[in-house]
C-alpha cells in the first residue's frame, strides 16, 4: 500500500498538513508511540518481579504479601478455553511486567521540569492543556481556573502511562466534597484500611486466570471513595495509554460507593500500533453500598492490529461490580471497538434487595479483530432488577460473540431480567455468535430473553444512498441507528467520540 | 484437537463396560461395532462438569446398572395414538416382541430388524447406521450415542421408498424394573418418499436409544413421541438427521414425568430449500419422583435458504427441572437461513428450576436468525379473568397450562395426532386434579 511516506513531500508544503494527511489515511488514529526513555524491569515473571513492583509502589508488606499468594496460585492456574477467540500462545515471560518513564521516578514540581515528549503525548491525544499541567503532576495546577467551556462540566483524570499514574486532576476539589479520586498505589500507601477492606472483596485474588495475574503485578490504576450520601461534583475518568513495547498493561481499579452515593466514571484506552501483541489483563471492582448509584462507561479503543490481523492488543479484563446495600445501582456502559482480542464480562452481583444492574454494550469488530464480550446478572437479592441491551457487529474475517448470564437464586424473589441482544453481519466472511446461560431457580420472578441476527438492511442502504451517500457513510449511518439504544446510555462526549468510533472501525469493511 | 481425555472419564466408561462385549453374528455391522468403540473410548463417558452437561448430571446414566424404576399403571386408559389406523412393532424393555407386533409390511416401506440388517454381506444400511451419529459427534462429543452404536442389538432398519400406507407406531412397553434399554434404528427416506413414524411408551427402565434419519431430497419425515408416563424411568436419547434438498423434517416430543430424561436432537440441513421443525412439550411434576427434563438441540444450516425451528415448552412444579440447549449453527455460505429457536417455562410453584442455553453460532450475513427464551410464573391476569368466569382455579391453571404448551403441539402435522396428544393431556391434567 502507497502510504504518505513513500511520497516525497515537496518544499513549501506544512509539516503539519502531512501530519494530517497521514492520519485521514490511518484508520487507527492512536497508533503513534511516545519516544520516551523507560525504566523497565527485567523481562518475565518471578516471585522476584512481583516484590519489585511491589517496591516501586512502596508497598506495605501486607500488600507485598497479597500480590505473592496471587503470583503462586496463579502458576497453578490454567488458560481459560471456552472463549471462543483464537490466539497463539502467550509466552508470558516474554512481557515486561513494569514500565515507568525515567522522568516520573521523582515528581516534578513544575511545567519546566516535566518531560516535554510525556506534555506532547497528552496533548496529542487530546486532553486539554488545563489537565495536561495537572497530569505532569504539577503542584498548584488545581488553582488555575478552568477556560469556558470546561467551567461548568468538569471531569477528573487519572492517567496511567504504562505501569504508573502519572497523575489525578481535580484532587482538591474532589477532596472538598470528600471524594478520594487518586491512584491506586496512592491508595495503598494513604488509605490502606479501606483498601484492605475492598480489595478483592469483588473480585477475589484467585477469580479467574488473568485476574489472578493482575493481582500479582497490576501496576497502577485508579482508586475511587465516594463518601455517604456524596454525590460526586464531576464525572472521573481513567485513560490508560499503553506505550511501551512488549509490555503488558495491568491495571486495577477499585471503587466504592458508600451509602447514598452517587459516581460517574468514564475510562478511556489507547495503545500505538505495533505488529507485536500486546497483553491487557486489568481487573475492576465496584462496591456499592446502600441506595449508592454507579455509572461505568469505558471506550475501549486499543489498537486492534492491523487488517491482516497482526499486532494488537489481547484484552483479558475482568469487571464486576457488587451492588452490596439494598436499592444499590450500577450501570456499565461499554463501546468495544479496539483490541485484537477481547475477553471481558462486566458482572453485577445483584445482593442488596431491590438493587439494580444494566448493562449496554456495542461492540464491533472488523478485519481480523474477535470478540468474546458479555456480562453477568447475578440475582441474589428479592425484588432485583436487571437489564441486557448488547448490540455486536461483525465486518471482516471477525469473530464477535456476545456470551451471558442470567442467574436467578432461589431468594431473590420477584426479580426482573430483560435481555436483548442483536447482532449484525456486514459481509458474508465475519461471525456473530450468542451464548446466553439462563439459570431461574423460582418461580415469581420473571427472564426474558430475545435475540436477533441480521444483516444490515438493503432498503436503508438503499435509500441512504438515494439520498446522496456512500456506502461507508451509509452503513456507519445504519450501524450508529442500530446502536443507538447503547450510544444513548453513554454520558455525551463519550457518545459523540462512540458515534465517529463506530464509523473508524468500520472502515473498509463495505465494497 | 484431540485434547488429553481425563482419568476420570475413562474410568467410569471401563466400570460402565465391564461385563459387556460387542454383538456378535454381524458382518458389515462388526467394524462399524468397533470404530464406535473406538470413538467411545477416545472420549470416555461425560463428567459433570463437562460444558455439554452443565445443566444435567450425567451419574445415573454413567452407572453400571440402571437405577430401578416402578412400572406405572395406566389404570386401563387407552393406549396413545391408539385411535390412529396404523402398523404397530412393539419392544418390550427393548427388545422386539414379534408376537405383539403386526407382520413388518407395509406398502411403500420396507421394514427389518437390526440384527438381520446387520447379518447381511451387503446392505444400505451401512451407509447410514453410525455414520449419521459419528456426523454429529463434532463439534460436541455425545458419548452415549457411540455407546449405543457399538452395543445396541435391537432396533429396527426402515427404508421409504413412496408414500408409506400407514403411519409407523413403535409401541415401547416397559417389564422389568430393572431393565436397561439399549435401542438403535435407522431410517432411510428416498427422493420424495413420506413416512410418519409415532412412538409411545417409556422402553425400560433405563433407555439409551438412537435414531439416525436420512431425509432424501423432496421427501417428508414426521415424527411424534410421547416418552411414557412412568416417573421413575430415565432416558437417553438421540436423533441424528440430514435433510436433503426441498425436504421436511418435523419432530415433536411430548414428555409427562421421569427422573431423567435427556433428548438430544441434532439436524444437517445439506441441501438446499430444507425445512426442519423440532418441537417439545414437557410436564414435570416432582412430587412423587424426582423430575428432570433435557432438551438439546443442534441445527446445522449448511445450505442456501433452509428453514429451522425449534419450539420447546415446559410446565414444572415441585422441585422439576427444565433445560435447554439450543444452537443453530450457520456455515459459511449458508446464505438466507431463517433459523428460530423459542424456549418457554412455566414455573408452577417456587422450587422448580429452567436452565436454558439458547446458542447462536453464525458465519453467513444473509441471514435471519433469532431466539426468544422466557420463564416466569403462571399469569396472574388470565387466572383472575377465568377465575372470575367461575373457573375453579385448579381447572384454570391446567387451562392455561394447556394454553402455554398449544405453540408446541401446533408443530405436530397430521391433525388427528395432535387431537390426541391435547386430549390426553387435557385428561392427565384432570386425573392429577383427582
Amino acid at each position: 500500500m502507497a502510504g504518505i511516506d513513500d511520497v516525497v513531500i515537496k518544499e513549501g508544503v506544512e509539516e503539519d498538513t502531512v501530519e494530517a494527511v497521514r492520519s485521514l489515511g490511518e484508520k487507527y488514529k492512536y497508533g503513534w508511540e511516545t519516544d520516551i526513555e523507560m525504566d523497565y524491569a527485567p523481562k518475565g515473571l518471578t516471585e522476584d518481579i512481583v516484590r519489585l513492583i511491589s517496591r516501586k509502589n512502596e508497598e506495605p508488606e501486607w500488600m507485598t504479601d497479597w500480590r505473592l499468594q496471587a503470583y503462586r496460585r496463579w502458576l497453578e492456574m490454567k488458560e481459560p478455553e471456552w472463549a471462543m477467540v483464537d490466539y497463539p500462545e502467550i509466552d508470558f515471560q516474554d512481557q515486561y511486567y513494569y514500565a515507568r518513564p525515567k522522568s516520573m521516578e521523582t515528581k516534578p514540581q513544575s511545567l519546566d521540569d516535566v518531560d516535554p515528549k510525556l506534555l506532547a503525548t497528552y496533548e496529542k491525544l487530546g486532553i486539554p492543556l488545563k489537565e495536561q499541567m495537572i497530569l505532569a503532576g504539577v503542584e498548584g495546577a488545581d488553582e488555575v481556573p478552568a477556560d469556558g467551556a470546561n467551567s461548568d462540566r468538569k471531569v477528573a483524570v487519572d492517567a496511567v502511562f504504562d505501569s504508573v499514574s502519572v497523575g489525578t486532576t481535580f484532587k482538591k476539589e474532589l477532596e472538598q466534597a470528600g471524594v478520594i479520586f487518586c491512584s491506586i498505589s496512592e491508595a495503598i500507601r494513604e488509605h490502606p484500611e479501606l483498601v484492605k477492606k475492598y480489595l478483592g472483596s469483588v473480585v477475589p485474588q484467585s477469580d479467574n486466570f488473568y485476574a489472578t495475574l493482575n493481582s500479582a503485578v497490576f501496576s497502577d490504576g485508579s482508586f475511587v471513595y465516594i463518601p455517604p450520601g456524596v454525590r460526586c461534583p464531576m464525572e472521573l475518568s481513567t485513560y490508560f495509554r499503553i506505550n511501551a513495547e512488549n509490555t503488558g498493561q495491568f491495571e486495577r481499579t477499585l471503587i466504592i460507593a458508600d451509602k447514598g452515593s452517587f459516581v460517574s466514571y468514564l475510562e478511556g484506552c489507547t495503545a500505538p500500533q505495533r505488529d507485536k501483541a500486546q497483553l491487557h489483563a486489568a481487573v475492576v471492582e465496584i462496591v456499592i453500598l446502600e441506595d449508592a448509584e454507579v455509572k461505568y462507561s469505558t471506550v475501549q479503543n486499543w489498537f486492534p492490529g492491523d487488517e491482516n490481523g497482526k499486532g494488537g492488543i489481547y484484552n483479558f479484563v475482568t469487571k464486576r461490580a457488587d451492588c452490596r446495600g439494598d436499592r444499590a445501582k450500577v450501570m456499565w456502559t461499554q463501546v468495544e471497538t479496539g483490541s485484537a482480542v477481547t475477553w471481558k464480562y462486566p458482572s453485577c452481583v445483584l445482593r442488596g434487595d431491590d438493587s439494580q444492574g444494566e448493562f449496554y454494550s456495542i461492540a464491533i469488530t472488523n478485519n481480523h479483530q474477535q470478540a468474546d464480550t458479555g456480562t453477568k446478572m447475578v440475582h441474589l437479592g428479592k425484588n432485583t432488577k436487571s437489564r441486557i441491551v448488547s448490540k455486536g457487529i461483525s465486518a471482516g474475517v471477525a469473530q464477535n460473540t456476545y456470551r451471558g448470564l442470567v442467574s436467578m437464586h432461589p431468594k431473590a424473589t420477584n426479580s426482573r431480567n430483560y435481555t436483548q441482544c442483536d447482532s449484525l453481519l456486514i459481509g458474508g466472511t465475519c461471525g456473530a455468535h450468542t451464548v446466553p446461560y439462563i439459570e431461574v431457580k423460582n418461580n415469581s420472578s420473571r427472564v426474558e430473553h430475545e435475540a436477533t441476527t441480521s444483516r444490515v438492511d438493503e432498503d436503508q442502504m438503499f435509500y441512504c444512498r438515494s439520498r446522496g451517500m456512500d456506502e461507508e457513510e451509509a452503513v456507519a449511518l445504519i450501524v450508529n441507528g442500530f446502536a443507538r439504544e447503547v450510544l444513548q446510555a453513554l454520558p455525551m462526549e463519550f457518545a459523540m467520540e462512540a458515534q465517529q468510533l463506530v464509523a473508524i472501525s468500520l472502515e473498509g469493511s463495505v465494497g | 484437537m484431540m485434547a488429553a481425555v481425563a482419568q476420570p472419564k475413562l474410568d467410569a466408561l471401563s466400570e460402565r463396560l465391564a461385563g459387556h462385549a460387542l454383538p456378535e453374528g454381524g458382518k458389515w455391522a462388526t467394524e462399524t461395532r468397533k470404530a464406535a468403540l473406538a470413538r467411545l473410548e477416545a472420549m470416555g463417558l461425560p463428567a459433570p462438569r463437562d460444558e455439554y452437561w452443565r445443566f444435567t448430571r450425567p451419574t445415573t446414566l454413567n452407572a453400571p446398572d440402571p437405577l430401578p424404576a416402578a412400572v406405572f399403571d395406566h389404570g386401563g386408559e387407552a393406549p396413545v395414538f391408539g385411535q390412529i389406523d396404523r402398523l404397530k412393532i412393539v419392544f418390550v424393555d427393548g427388545v422386539f416382541d414379534a408376537e405383539a407386533s403386526d407382520p413388518l409390511e407395509l406398502a411403500g416401506i420396507e421394514i427389518e430388524r437390526l440384527e438381520e440388517a446387520a447379518g447381511a454381506d451387503i446392505h444400505w444400511a451401512r451407509d447410514l447406521y453410525g455414520v449419521l451419529e459419528t456426523s454429529g459427534q463434532s463439534p460436541v462429543e455425545r458419548p452415549f450415542a457411540a455407546l449405543n452404536t457399538a452395543f445396541a442389538r435391537e432396533g429396527l432398519v426402515i427404508r421409504v421408498t413412496g408414500k408409506a400406507a400407514r403411519p409407523v407406531n413403535l409401541i415401547y412397553r416397559h417389564g422389568d424394573e430393572t431393565s436397561d434399554g439399549l435401542v438403535h434404528h435407522v431410517v432411510r427416506l428416498e427422493p420424495g418418499a413420506d413416512l410418519t413414524l409415532l412412538e409411545n411408551g417409556p422402553s425400560a427402565a433405563r433407555l439409551n436409544q438412537v435414531l439416525e434419519v436420512e431425509v432424501g431430497d423432496g421427501a417428508a419425515f414426521h415424527h411424534v413421541r410421547t416418552q411414557g408416563r412412568d416417573h421413575e424411568r430415565q432416558a437417553i436419547t438421540h436423533i441424528f438427521a440430514r435433510l436433503g434438498r426441498e425436504s421436511t423434517f418435523k419432530s415433536f416430543t411430548l414428555t409427562v414425568n421421569g427422573r431423567l430424561t435427556r433428548n438430544e436432537c441434532v439436524v444437517e440441513m445439506r441441501g438446499d430449500d430444507a425445512l426442519a421443525h423440532i418441537a417439545g412439550a414437557a410436564m414435570g411434576d416432582g412430587a412423587r419422583a424426582p423430575f428432570h427434563h433435557d432438551d438439546t438441540v443442534f441445527v446445522t444450516h449448511d445450505a442456501l435458504r433452509c428453514e429451522s425451528r425449534q419450539v420447546f415448552k415446559k410446565v414444572l412444579r415441585n422441585g422439576a427441572v427444565g433445560v435447554f440447549q439450543g444452537k443453530i449453527l450457520v456455515k459459511p455460505g449458508a446464505q438466507k437461513t431463517d433459523g428460530y429457536q423459542k424456549s418457554q417455562s412455566l414455573l408452577l410453584d417456587e422450587d422448580s428450576q429452567f436452565l436454558a442455553k439458547p446458542e447462536l453460532e453464525i458465519y453467513a450475513d444473509d441471514v435471519a436468525c433469532s431466539h426468544g427464551s422466557t420463564s416466569g410464573a403462571i399469569d396472574e391476569e388470565g387466572l383472575f379473568y377465568l377465575r372470575s368466569r367461575g373457573v375453579p382455579e385448579p381447572e384454570a391453571t391446567d387451562l392455561l397450562v394447556l394454553a402455554f404448551l398449544a405453540d408446541a403441539i401446533a408443530e405436530i402435522e397430521d391433525g388427528a395426532v395432535a387431537e390426541d396428544i391435547t386430549g390426553r393431556l387435557e385428561a392427565w391434567l384432570r386425573r392429577r386434579r383427582g
